[in-house]
């Protein structure tokens, strides 16, 4: 694997190659075994400081970033919107070049618009890594999901992955497509009429709205979470509606593939999009997920503190 | 193989004796290193394999980033005697960085060095307890050691640096 890894911020899987994808997912196994140590601590971002800046709610995701950078001995500060200038009408970008007049040097950004994260990139020296943009898209999600689906399966290439829920309204569902149909596997993704978005085909997936025809030829399994909070216009299919037409349960699962890995990005609505039985069953992966994350961001901290670095060195000499 | 022979001296057999490799042909050295003890000494020895690269000072330096690869110790190296596996000693960085790395591991009984070629140029305190051969330098130079099992051949070669 001859590719480098060069840029400073981590915005999407849509810009990155194969190859780049391939050396994220690697670096990421070889850090998933810092964490399997009495002491789960590395050096190799001491004295880097990582600012976890979120405009949604967020606990695991946010966790996962804090755990994964104190992991690699950088030091770490939260700052959850509600609490802060941002209430006052502070602008993203003038939010972002505060947070670099204080010397950080990574932001991880999840923010309700899409495309916030890259225009923060544009604007700052600092990386940026995006934990969740509006619709667009969610990189670390997708990784560790593909990154926990190579561990099972030893592949991505071949595989045959359904994406299952509001299609329309997930980042999750866009940054898997963009990974996995790069690496070579094939994607269905199943939802309500009304929850697929118009011309979704041109990302290279075919499209159902018949969930046991999602299942029936599938390795994986990606459910997603319904975002009710997202129904602005109240269009959604009701819940117990969505359970009985779409929800994952042990009778859907009996007509699948019985080595079928199941995956959902939490959080877990028991009994709308996943039956109790399968999210806890033997073939849900969803803990791993959580476990894989870690590593995965890990990668991610490491890879653009290290291009950054790179950058401004080459900008002094 | 005279290293090998060393090594049993030094520890009085294979009694917790462990072998660490420094990623990349340091590991392949010291799975060698265990076959030549294992057929003079009838015990068993542990190998595990170690990646520094978290632990570099110099990794804004190096043109070409390394890989991040996976560091392979399964065994608890607490009270353990630990003979670290490299295949040349220059600077002494290197060494530095996987002695940081191996007590983050645990706290072992005594951690001693052996390498295939000691080129010199020591930037550190750090000196070798087992050497191939003393191969004296020039900064200029570069030491490749190349191996079979990665390289195709054994073979040391010094190159001039453009």
């Amino acid at each position: 694997m001859p590719v480098a890894w060069t840029r400073k911020d981590l915005l999407g899987l849509e810009d990155l190659s194969k190859e780049e994808i391939e050396l994220l997912l690697a670096t990421a196994e070889s850090f998933k075994e810092v964490s399997t140590r009495e002491i789960k601590k590395v050096p190799a971002l001491r004295g880097k400081t990582v600012v976890n800046l979120f405009y949604e709610p967020s606990t695991r995701t946010r966790v996962s970033f804090e755990i994964a950078a104190k992991r690699l001995s950088a030091d770490v500060i939260n700052i959850a919107t509600e609490t802060s200038s941002v209430r006052k009408g502070e602008t993203l970008i003038d939010t972002g070049k505060n947070i670099e007049a204080l010397k950080v040097d990574i932001i991880v950004v999840r923010h309700n618009y899409s495309g916030a994260a890259a225009m923060l990139g544009r604007h700052l020296k600092a990386s940026v890594i995006n934990a969740g943009d509006g619709w667009h898209e969610h990189p670390t999600q997708a990784l560790l999901d593909i990154f926990t689906l190579k561990e099972k399966l030893g592949r991505i290439a071949g595989l045959s992955v359904s994406i299952v829920g509001d299609i329309a309204h997930s980042r999750v569902a866009r940054s898997n497509i963009w990974g996995l149909t790069k690496l070579g596997a094939n994607v269905t993704v199943c939802a309500p009429k009304m929850l697929i978005p118009p011309a979704i085909e041109q990302m290279g997936v075919e499209v159902t709205s018949d969930i046991d025809e999602a299942l029936s030829n599938a390795d994986a399994v990606n459910v997603l979470r319904m975002q009710f909070e997202r129904d602005e216009e109240n269009a959604f299919p009701k819940q117990l509606e969505y359970f009985k037409n779409f929800g994952i349960t042990q009778e859907r699962l009996e007509k699948a593939k019985k080595d079928i890995i199941v995956m959902h990005p939490g959080p877990l609505n028991r009994g709308i999009e996943i039956s109790s039985e399968i999210a806890d069953g033997a073939n849900s992966v969803i803990l791993e997920q959580v476990t894989n994350g870690i590593a995965v961001r890990m990668a991610a901290l490491f890879l653009v503190a290290q291009a950054n670095e790179n950058i401004s060195h080459d900008n002094t000499d | 193989m005279r290293i090998a022979h060393e090594i049993l001296e030094k520890n009085k057999g294979t009694q917790d004796l462990c072998l660490i490799g420094i990623r990349n042909r340091g590991a392949y050295l010291a799975k060698r290193l265990r076959e030549s003890i294992e057929t003079i000494d009838k015990g068993t020895v542990h190998v595990g394999v170690l990646d520094i690269t978290l632990y570099r000072d110099d990794l804004t330096l190096i043109a070409q980033q390394p890989l991040v690869h996976k560091t392979e110790i399964d065994f608890d190296i607490t009270d353990k005697n630990l003979v670290l596996v490299d295949d040349v000693l220059y600077t002494g960085r290197t060494v530095r960085a996987a002695l940081d790395a191996l007590i983050d591991l645990g706290r072992p009984k005594c951690i001693q060095l052996a390498v295939l070629i000691d080129r010199g140029h020591r930037e550190l305190p750090i000196r070798a307890d087992y050497v191939g051969k003393n191969v004296p330098t020039s900064q200029k130079e570069t030491v490749e050691v190349r191996l079979a099992e990665v390289d195709g051949a054994d073979e040391v070669v010094i190159v001039e640096k453009d």
